[in-house]
């Protein structure tokens, strides 16, 4: 492998690695406030589709953008008003969305553009383009350095971006802030938090509002940016990939940096070679494509490390018994 | 529950009888979809026609897993449709346990050839034809002499379309690199854009500069994404020129309306038994309008029209995939 087509496989990481890190990143403040949300993959799913039908009829990829984050906080407040409010079991709430966004996507695209369940293809100005950040075409030519920022740092689109710049400030929002900490208290000990005066749902709610702005952005991102048009079951199991991402990363903003960025490398690789030949042993591609849930499985079972979930993680709060 | 099963028996009988008399055509789409701008739609044009032509009506079905196509199949041959047209490979083992049940009833199933069945009409297509003769046009259009191929599932039927087109290419240019990617191994792959997209970036990036799509649904990502990028694609089953004019060399037809509208013409009478259609009976072929017209000079039209009345009068053979499960000139 030269080093041209290592550049070629780190950016097609970045790209693939951007909707797993947007949407794992999601899932973080969810759980880290104590809602499990296994319905990242719907969220994601209703906010591509609404993202491309608004971008497509109004011509503005902001104006999508705007409509996916729309659609995924409402579905986001749907979660939040089951299991927070109503204290209904987290994991059926977000089963129940991944299915609600699944029919209700293709049902409207369906009845709308008539299409078969997709919309149309997006023209130029109701997708996003890729941005040449500053000086890459002049430093292209400087040895190493040169192309590594032309084609892999330069030459993406702005949620890409965004999402990267997300981390770190995800880390300063939960290690650094009053909010953080408090955010992270409700998911270990709600009634600690309580007995603080701080409303453990008013809380919650926020945690699942920022979830459904990300997942917003996220599903905007796969297609508006990474593609032009939303097609049925687009997000084909991204939002499972994402959260297997955050248990390997234990929860923790920086490690889930690491964590998507080597799913995303993973996925770039199985496309990248279809057999990859170790030797006398030949690894199909299906191989490198499981490989993200064996890895959780992996670390689930405690063979590297231990990955320990909030301590009130799925748990509706009630205050008094 | 006995009252139940007494209305959904005189339903039946009642839709055998309505059945009797009118006997619609029903068509079921394979799970891309009807609108997938490719293999179903294909299949909807053709169906579309014949309601036009004939002012016939048809019922359909767009499937939306594969737990339904048995169920689909007998529904139809139960409520009377006949004949009933299916699409796609998969169908062949519902249809090997429905078909014997209803032998009255006479279905249609395109690209199945190897079902032992009396009342089925089995239609294949030579895909490695048509295949060759794009793949000739990919050779004489490319500068980088690299040019790629994008499946959608890894079948045997999609590798068959891969052969025939490596053939092709490496008959204008023995020399030629042919980079041979598949989408997946489950149907998600006739569903997967994103896929397709970094798959057709990649093969950009190892330098191909055509890039022919034979991915369903999938496709349509890769040639977008190819006029992205400035290169030429080929695109598959239906015209695909008019997508993106200008940047699609041409498009391999396989002529599936014309095999569903015959099949809706013949009605009840349709003739069963296998069927294999290829240039000769222009079941497969290549696409020229207004929308590719710049992009095919007189002299690549010319060789590739030698080649495919040489293909018809047996002085090229191309190897079928088939034929030893393998390709002579590509290796997947």
């Amino acid at each position: 492998m030269d080093f041209t087509t290592a550049l070629q496989i780190l950016d097609s990481t970045v790209r693939l690695s951007t909707p797993l890190l947007l949407a794992c990143l999601a899932g973080l403040f969810s759980e880290r406030s104590g809602i499990f949300d296994i319905g990242l993959e719907g969220k994601m799913l209703m906010a591509a589709f609404i993202s491309a039908a608004f971008a497509f009829t109004t011509g503005s990829v902001w104006l999508g953008m705007l409509a996916a984050i729309v659609a995924s906080m409402a579905l986001s407040a749907l979660h939040g008003l089951a299991s927070i409010t109503f204290r209904g079991n987290q994991l059926i709430s977000g089963v129940a969305i991944n299915f609600l966004a699944a029919g209700l996507t293709v049902l409207i695209a369906q009845n709308w553009f008539g299409l078969g369940g997709r919309t149309p293809s997006l023209e130029t100005g109701a997708r996003f383009e890729s941005l040449t950040l500053p000086l890459a075409d002049s430093l292209a030519g400087v040895p190493v350095l040169g192309p590594i920022y032309a084609e892999l740092i330069s030459g993406h689109t702005l949620p890409v971006y965004f999402a990267f710049a997300c981390v770190p400030a995800t880390w300063w929002v939960l290690y650094r802030t009053r909010f953080g900490l408090r955010l992270r208290a409700v998911g270990e000990n709600p009634a600690a938090v309580d007995t603080a005066g701080v409303s453990v749902i008013g809380m919650r709610y926020a945690a699942v509002a920022i979830c459904g702005l990300l997942c917003g952005i996220a599903g905007a991102y796969l297609a508006t940016a990474l593609q032009a048009g939303f097609i049925k079951d687009m997000t084909a199991g991204r939002g499972y990939i994402a959260l297997a991402a955050l248990i390997f990363a234990k929860w923790r903003p920086w490690y889930a940096l690491v964590s998507c960025l080597l799913f995303g490398f993973l996925q770039a690789v199985a496309l990248r070679y279809q057999n990859i030949e170790l030797g006398p042993i030949t690894l199909p591609g299906q191989f490198m494509d499981a490989l993200p849930y064996i890895l959780t499985v992996v670390i689930l079972a405690g063979f590297v490390g231990r990955a320990i979930p909030p301590r009130a993680g799925g748990e509706p709060y009630v205050k008094e018994r | 529950m006995t009252l139940m099963k007494t209305l959904l028996g005189a339903t039946a009988s009642l839709a055998l009888t309505a059945g009797a008399a009118l006997a619609d055509p029903a068509l079921i789409f394979d799970l891309g979809g009807k609108f997938d701008k490719s293999f179903n739609e294909a299949a909807h044009n053709g169906a579309q026609r014949w309601g036009e032509e004939t002012g016939g009506s048809y019922n359909e079905i767009e499937l939306q897993s594969a737990a339904q196509r048995e169920q689909a199949l007998r529904r139809f041959a139960e409520a009377g449709f006949n004949p009933v047209i299916t699409m796609g490979f998969a169908m062949a083992d519902p249809l090997s346990s429905v078909a014997p049940d209803y032998p009255d009833t006479k279905f249609v199933a395109i690209d199945v050839t190897w079902l032992e069945a009396p009342n089925v009409r089995q239609i294949g297509f030579a895909e490695h034809e048509g295949s060759y003769l794009v793949g000739m046009m990919a050779a004489m259009a490319s500068e980088s002499d690299t040019i790629g191929f994008i499946g959608g599932m890894d079948i045997p039927l999609i590798r068959h379309f891969g052969c025939g087109y490596a053939q092709g290419a490496k008959a204008v240019n023995p020399d030629i690199e042919i980079i041979a990617n598949m989408t997946g191994t489950t149907p998600e792959a006739w569903n997967d854009p994103i896929k397709g997209s970094e798959l057709t970036v990649n093969q950009i990036a190892q330098g191909a500069d055509v890039i022919y799509a034979a991915a369903g649904g999938t496709g349509e990502a890769v040639l977008r994404t190819a006029a992205d990028e400035g290169i030429l694609s080929i695109g598959v089953d239906s015209n695909q020129n008019h997508l993106f004019p200008g940047k699609v060399l041409t498009s391999m037809l396989k002529r599936v309306d014309v095999a569903v509208y015959d099949a809706m013409k013949a009605g009840e009478d349709l003739e069963t038994g296998v069927f294999n259609i290829g240039l000769a009976e222009n079941g497969v072929g290549y696409a020229l309008d207004e929308h590719n017209a710049s992009l095919v000079s007189d002299e690549m039209k010319a060789t590739v029209d030698a080649a495919r009345q040489q293909i018809i009068d047996g002085e090229i053979s191309v190897a079928s995939y088939y034929e030893n499960d393998s390709c002579p000139a590509l290796t997947f």
